[in-house]
């Protein structure tokens, strides 16, 4: 009798039984999209290392994925990652991770990453909330949301993380909804083959600690008003600030080329030996 | 150019320079800092010597990042290393942590400073030495090497990687700025006298799910990235396989206690001592600088007729007790001098007050070595 095996099965960790993810939790869309765009490329789990730091969203490499996978500190997987490319520069190294991880307590290494444009992937997957830790604020929580700990609602501005990403320097970067499976697979198989800082946003629903406390739905709920507040660079164009808040401008919103760090240090390293640049 | 990895021969060197060689004379191919007195010659020549060797000197965004890349390039097979003084090391404590928890190998170098805080950066004092012991949250053992001259810079930093690679765990140099702006004799000898360790790593094609990377108190191979070991890394408390374990306390229980005993159960082969106390019945016990100090009070009452012998601490951690115990027992009385408040004297006592009468001679000022006439003031106060 043949058994029905999912696909992607090959792809995670023989000794992972379950999911820790609640149900309708957005990080498992992410995580189908992530394998399905190295499927997509033809590539093996062995051409990858995978870093990520603390979080709901940091638990989709660590443990699911079988390859070799660095779980970090809180904040940190950046500028872990950074030193294993330099180590390994040969392999593709993937970051995952959530918004307060990438962008609150590791924003340094984020800005500072994407300016050096260093080779490798990073996925930031926004939820606009402290998710493992049980629901606070982050600096992607929109104003005004109650949570644990703003029981009155937010009183700070959020971040728009991939304007913070494309000012920093940045040269490949996508956001996209968990309403948008397959544009963010093409977009992450895109960024596999950057030769440079490579950037994916994602919004993904947090029905638990974002959904239910501050009353904004299910994980479908979540979905369907991601689509509501979807739209393109080019509309986004025609908008004032003003008409944008609240909008989700999804889409590929930089792919350039430049200086890649890894190659530069390479010539570097050429003119310390006294060869040609 | 095209420079080589060993500078065999004699030199006038600085000691934070002489570190930097050993470093580079020991295989480290990846370092990263940032900026900070008195440890900014260490990285300086690191960034103009390892290019020319294949390696390179990252200056990152803060000594977060540079601990957090010497981890990452740990674990892509580099040996590495970071170095700096107290106030990166504050900033360092998580990431060393996590080093000493998923057994990392690297090295991280403190030329200590005039402390607390910002404290006086170019004056030296030994006031980071339990910080190295203690300072990253949870129970766990750390290596730690005090040099006390630019020879030993060079030295110390080699035998800092070969036990950072043979036990899997981050290891200390603790220096200050007197030894790091030192400028003594060094001499780098030839590569071949130089005893160099790597990692062991599991035999190559083996089925990763039968891989114990973790938790072995005789150091478990470690499953280096891209290999096609398929790793599971985590600081999360996890079993041999690296498999993470939050709900059943035995297996934390397990994971604080073979980490530790991983160190413990090798201090005997990872203990060095300097012992110059024969017959001696007042002992000095230091470390770092302050034992050239401690050696010169010596040998001049030693040629005024009183017994005095020295017993130099080289790894401070995992703490010596044993070689404590074995001199406190010939010893009548035993004077522990250290350039602080005395950061290793309650260690020290603990382990000799039992056989000798334990006493601590601070600097007249922190900051400032013991004037060995002091020393010696000392020892004619004691041998009465
Ligand atoms: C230094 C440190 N501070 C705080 C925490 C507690 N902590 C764990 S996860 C987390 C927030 C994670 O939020 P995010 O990165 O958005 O991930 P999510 O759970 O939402 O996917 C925090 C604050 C920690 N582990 N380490
Ligand atoms: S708390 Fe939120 S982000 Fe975390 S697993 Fe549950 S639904 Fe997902
Ligand atoms: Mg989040």
């Amino acid at each position: 009798m043949s058994e029905l095996v999912h696909p992607f099965h090959r792809f995670i960790r023989p000794s992972v039984t379950h999911t820790t993810f609640c149900p309708g939790c957005g990080d498992g869309i992410v995580a189908q999209s992530i394998l399905r765009a190295i499927d997509g490329l033809g590539m093996d789990l062995d051409d990858f290392v995978f870093v990520s730091g603390i979080g709901c969203a940091a638990w989709i490499p660590s443990p699911f994925f079988n390859a070799d996978v660095l779980h970090t500190t809180h904040g940190r997987p950046i500028a872990f990652a950074f030193g294993i490319k330099m180590g390994l520069p040969e392999k593709k190294v993937m970051v995952v991770s959530g918004d307060g991880d990438l962008v609150a307590i590791g924003g340094n290494h984020l800005i500072q990453n994407a300016r050096r444009n260093v080779e490798m992937v990073v996925i930031c997957i926004n939820n606009g909330i402290y998710g493992m830790t049980g629901g606070q604020a982050a600096p992607t929580t929109p104003m005004g949301i109650r949570t644990t700990t703003t029981p009155y609602g937010t009183v700070e501005n959020t971040f728009n993380i991939s304007r913070l990403v494309i000012a920093a320097g940045a040269s490949f970067v996508a956001c996209w909804t968990t309403f948008h499976p397959r544009q963010l697979t093409s977009s992450i198989e895109k960024a596999i083959q950057k030769k440079g800082f490579a950037f994916i946003e994602v919004f993904s629903q947090c029905p638990i600690q974002f959904g239910r406390k501050t009353g904004v739905g299910s994980a479908v709920q979540m979905m369907e008003d991601y689509k509501k507040r979807s739209i393109s660079p080019k509309e986004a164009a025609k908008l004032s600030e003003e008409e944008l808040r609240g909008k989700i401008v999804v889409g590929e919103l930089v792919d350039i080329e430049k200086p890649e760090m890894l190659e530069e240090v390479k010539r570097m390293k050429n003119k310390a030996k006294g060869g040609s640049e | 150019m095209n420079e080589k990895r060993v500078l065999t021969g004699r030199y006038f060197m600085m000691g934070n320079v002489a570190c930097a060689e050993g470093a580079i004379a020991a295989g480290c191919e990846f370092t990263a800092g940032y900026p900070i007195t008195p440890a900014t010659e260490i990285a300086n020549r690191l960034a103009e010597r390892l290019p020319q060797v294949g390696g390179g000197f990252f200056q990152m965004e803060d000594e977060i990042s540079a601990i957090a890349a010497v981890i990452g390039a740990s674990w892509a097979g580099r040996k590495a290393m970071t170095v700096t003084s107290g106030p990166g090391i504050s900033l360092m404590l998580e990431n060393i942590g996590f080093a000493v928890g998923v057994e990392t190998p690297c090295v991280i170098v403190n030329v200590q400073r005039g402390a607390p805080t910002t404290g006086m950066p170019t004056v030296g004092v030994q006031g980071d030495m339990v910080q190295a012991r203690r300072g990253s949250h949870g129970d766990y053992e750390i290596i730690a090497l005090c040099p006390s001259s630019p020879q030993e810079m060079f030295d110390h930093t080699v035998i800092a990687f070969n036990y950072a690679e043979t036990y899997r765990t981050p290891v200390f140099i603790l220096s200050d700025a007197f030894v790091g702006h030192m400028r003594e004799e060094v001499i780098i000898p030839e590569p071949e006298k130089i005893r160099t360790v790597y990692r062991k790593i599991p035999e190559s094609g083996t089925d990763p799910q039968k891989i114990r990377g973790f938790l072995d108190e005789d150091v478990a191979p470690m499953p280096i990235f891209g290999k096609g070991f398929k790793a599971h890394v985590t600081s999360s408390c996890h079993d041999e396989y690296g498999k993470r374990n939050l709900i059943d306390i035995s297996a934390l229980d397990k994971f604080i206690r073979k980490l530790s005993n991983k160190i413990l159960k090798h201090k005997e082969e990872i203990t060095i001592v300097e012992r110059d106390y024969e017959g001696a019945e007042i002992v000095l016990v230091s470390y770092g600088a302050v034992a050239r100090a401690a050696a010169t009070a010596a040998s001049q009452a030693r040629k005024e007729g009183i017994p005095v012998g020295t017993l130099r601490l080289i790894t401070v951690w995992p703490f010596p007790g044993e070689e404590i115990e074995k001199m406190a027992r010939k010893a009548k009385q035993v004077i522990v001098l250290e350039n602080n408040l005395g950061q290793i004297y309650p260690y020290i006592k603990a382990e000799a007050a039992h056989f000798a009468e334990v006493s601590f001679l601070p600097p007249r000022l922190v900051g400032e070595i013991q004037d060995p006439e002091d020393i010696l003031r000392k020892i004619r106060e004691v041998s009465k």
